[in-house]
């Protein structure tokens, strides 16, 4: 009881119309004007963002340096990024993880910590929420194509406690050839470094494949452009 | 509360009316399709084709749920208060209807995009660039309309529903117009200009601020108005409301490294993150305080008053979720939270328990003063009210155990340091708890049409004599 008569007090005496009219104070000028309060809360919303992401742009250590032995990053390969684009399209993401995180559990089911490096020219990131599925930052090489092949057309028939669904029909799918480069020239658009002869090369790279061999050329190549120092801290 | 009588005023209620039906038809409709995909992850055969599949309409139940049926109750909400608390009608008719017409053209189009997989590949901003114009096209004429009424009111002072519904409207135009930027190839793909650790922090600004303004800021607007109304009591305390108002406006902008603890993100913004997540519980407890301690003294109006259970629980259920959130922000709870179904089901709890809960409570007051008549029975909301408690419950604790064993399973090695169990091992384990949180949403889907048969009873026996129901 003490305590909440003392705030019902303290609150109540803040309510005394006469009293609150005697000096107005700026919490009251903004309610009687909608303009002030507008650019108030579009002023105060705002600095959380300016704080916490603007620096992300401009300071070095964001995205690490790598040596040149161990940087392999490169922009993905036409038939990949069309891979990559199905991985996007079926919503992929929603059940696995692109994100390695540096605990021991981690590195001894998926391997090494993800880096920011590894992502930089992934528009968008696909580093997932949810690993309602094992997580595929490094799940290129760890398995044959056959065996993707054969785990995306009946998952069950190879794992069968799986729950994930049956991805059949990316084998009668054929790639759109004439989009390849146009989806190239959009990405060099915001700054993934692909040259002429990509461009050039492009349709050709993609013609006659089915988005399957698409989707396992992309998980092959996941996790591998990075070759790592062994026991190199990579995070500051 | 400014007394204001409706008599002899102008508002236009109809767009209320049919923003307030356009809710309850897509409740259905997202609860429907969640416990679709729901039921998918227990029994995977379930993904019959490639255009049901979960990767493709999981992004349709979150939008539907989000979008369609917290839009549309936003929106039929903001326009009915912002009528009422300013004593005048709203600024613009014809734009209202360009606001409703528009609202539910991009959510047509939003499902006809997912099964084709259409997307731009973001959570929770999946729709693809020429749909994201149209929203923020369509936004604004919300926010311009909301505002220019705000600016003709008759009323002195601008009431605190309005402010957070304000906040809410100003904030989901930066986070859209940011988040969505992208260089198009076709009219249904384009690439987000940003990249990898840029775009995740940039994403779950995104993510988590379409939890704390759209789904929190705008619905404590909600709270502010239906629940000192459906009481008949004014508002606790207006200076907890200031406090918590711009607490919560400043605070919640800075939650979203949190989503990214561990990850590449540099360590400084996922603690900054979770430094100021903690700190949140302050201001959104200050709301829950605020709203249950309206009806200090009052109590036993809960008795009787089904519509008030609804609005009060509600606050229980926000109470507890912005205690949780936080908790799941610190990096030790997070290392095992993350990537879980404990994410999951502490969304629903906000979902569920806070979002649908309000909403439920808000409609059900509005359509029996819009259409001026008594609700058609006052035991199906009861029953409603109950069916969706206990689907909640059910679904929170579901997921509860699965997260934490999950997470535990993860993590847990044999004597001699191998990992106990492989991934394949814990999907099993997760099954059972996958059945029932299904059976959960179940039940909260079960309500919803019973709540959509109650609300279409109510208005077809509108003006109608009616034996006389208690007051609900």
């Amino acid at each position: 009881m003490g305590l909440k008569r003392i705030i019902v007090d303290y609150l109540g005496r803040s309510l005394d119309p006469q009293k609150r009219r005697e000096r107005k104070s700026f919490q009251e000028s903004l309610e009687q004007n909608i303009w002030g309060l507008v650019v108030m809360v579009a002023i105060v919303v705002s600095i959380g963002g300016i704080v916490e992401i603007v620096p992300l742009f401009y300071l070095d250590n964001t995205v690490e340096k790598l040596t040149k032995e161990e940087d392999g990053i490169r922009p993905y390969t036409a038939l990949e990024l069309e891979g990559r684009d199905v991985y996007i399209r079926e919503g992929c993401y929603l059940c696995h993880s692109q994100m390695i995180r540096p605990f021991r559990d981690e590195k001894e089911r998926y391997g090494h910590y993800s880096l920011a490096a590894e992502s930089k020219y992934d528009h968008p990131f696909q580093w997932g929420s949810k690993r309602t599925g094992p997580d595929l930052a490094r799940v290129g090489g760890k398995y044959s194509d056959e065996w993707h092949i054969q785990h995306l057309r009946a998952p069950r028939s190879l794992v069968p406690e799986s729950v994930m669904p049956n991805y059949a029909f990316l084998e009668k799918h054929s790639i759109d050839a004439s989009l390849t480069e146009k989806k190239m020239r959009a990405l060099a658009a915001v700054g993934v470094p692909y040259s002429n002869e990509d461009f050039v090369g492009a349709a050709a790279a993609v013609q006659g494949k089915t988005e399957m061999d698409a989707l396992v050329a992309y998980l092959q190549v996941l996790g591998t452009m990075v070759k790592f120092e062994p026991g190199k801290d990579y995070r500051e | 509360m400014h007394n204001v009588s409706s008599e002899g005023q102008n508002y236009n209620l109809t767009i209320v009316k049919w923003f307030a039906i356009c809710a309850v038809i897509y409740l259905v409709v997202g609860a429907l399709v969640g416990d679709f995909i729901a039921w998918e992850l227990a029994f995977p055969s379930l993904n019959l084709n490639e255009y049901l599949s979960f990767g493709r309409i999981r992004p349709l139940h979150t939008n539907a749920v989000i979008f369609a049926f917290g839009g549309c109750t936003l929106m039929a909400t903001a326009f009915y208060v912002v009528q009422r608390t300013c004593a005048v009608p709203l600024w613009s008719n014809k734009l209202a209807w360009f606001t409703f017409w528009g609202w539910n053209l991009i959510i047509v189009l939003a499902v006809v995009s997912f099964p084709l997989g259409w997307t731009q590949g973001k959570e929770y901003a999946e729709l693809e660039w020429p749909i994201d114009i149209l929203i923020a096209v369509v936004w604004l004429s919300y926010m311009f309309n909301f505002i220019m009424t705000i600016a003709n009111r008759r009323s002195s002072h601008i009431y605190v529903a309005n402010w957070f519904f304000l906040g809410m409207m100003i904030m989901i135009t930066y986070l859209h117009v940011v988040n969505s930027l992208a260089v198009p190839v076709t009219m249904t793909k384009s690439y987000s200009i940003f990249s990898g650790v840029h775009d995740a922090m940039i994403q779950w600004w995104w993510g988590h601020n379409a939890v704390g303004f759209f789904l929190t800021a705008g619905f404590l607007g909600i709270m502010y108005y239906f629940i000192p109304k459906q009481a008949d009591l004014p508002i606790y305390s207006y200076r907890l409301s200031v406090l918590h108002f711009w607490a919560l406006m400043f605070g919640y902008v800075w939650l979203g490294a949190h989503h990214l603890q561990y990850t590449a993100l540099p360590d400084w913004a996922g603690s900054l993150g979770a430094a100021v997540s903690i700190a949140m519980i302050i201001p959104s407890w200050g709301g829950a305080i605020n709203g249950l301690m309206t009806l200090s003294g009052a109590w036993n109006k809960l008795r009787e008053d089904y519509v008030l259970r609804f609005l009060i629980v509600s606050l229980a259920f926000y109470a507890m979720s912005t205690f949780e959130g936080p908790v799941m922000s610190l990096k030790t709870v997070n290392a095992l939270s993350h990537y879980t179904d404990w994410t999951i089901g502490h969304v629903h709890s906000g979902a569920l328990g806070w979002v649908a809960m309000v909403s439920i409570g808000a409609i059900y007051h509005l359509v029996t003063r819009l259409w001026k008549t008594e609700i058609y029975s006052v035991g199906l909301v009861n029953g409603h009210f109950w069916i969706h408690t206990i689907g909640t419950v059910i679904y929170i604790c579901a997921m509860w155990v699965s997260g934490i064993m999950q997470g535990l399973m993860w993590r847990a090695t044999d004597d001699y340091g191998n990992l106990a169990y492989t991934f394949a091992e814990t999907v099993v384990a997760m099954h059972p708890y996958y059945v029932l949180r299904s059976v959960g949403g179940l039940l909260v889907l079960l309500g919803s049409l019973i709540m959509l048969y109650n609300i279409v009873m109510t208005i077809r026996t509108a003006g109608q004599p009616k034996v006389a129901a208690a007051r609900a």
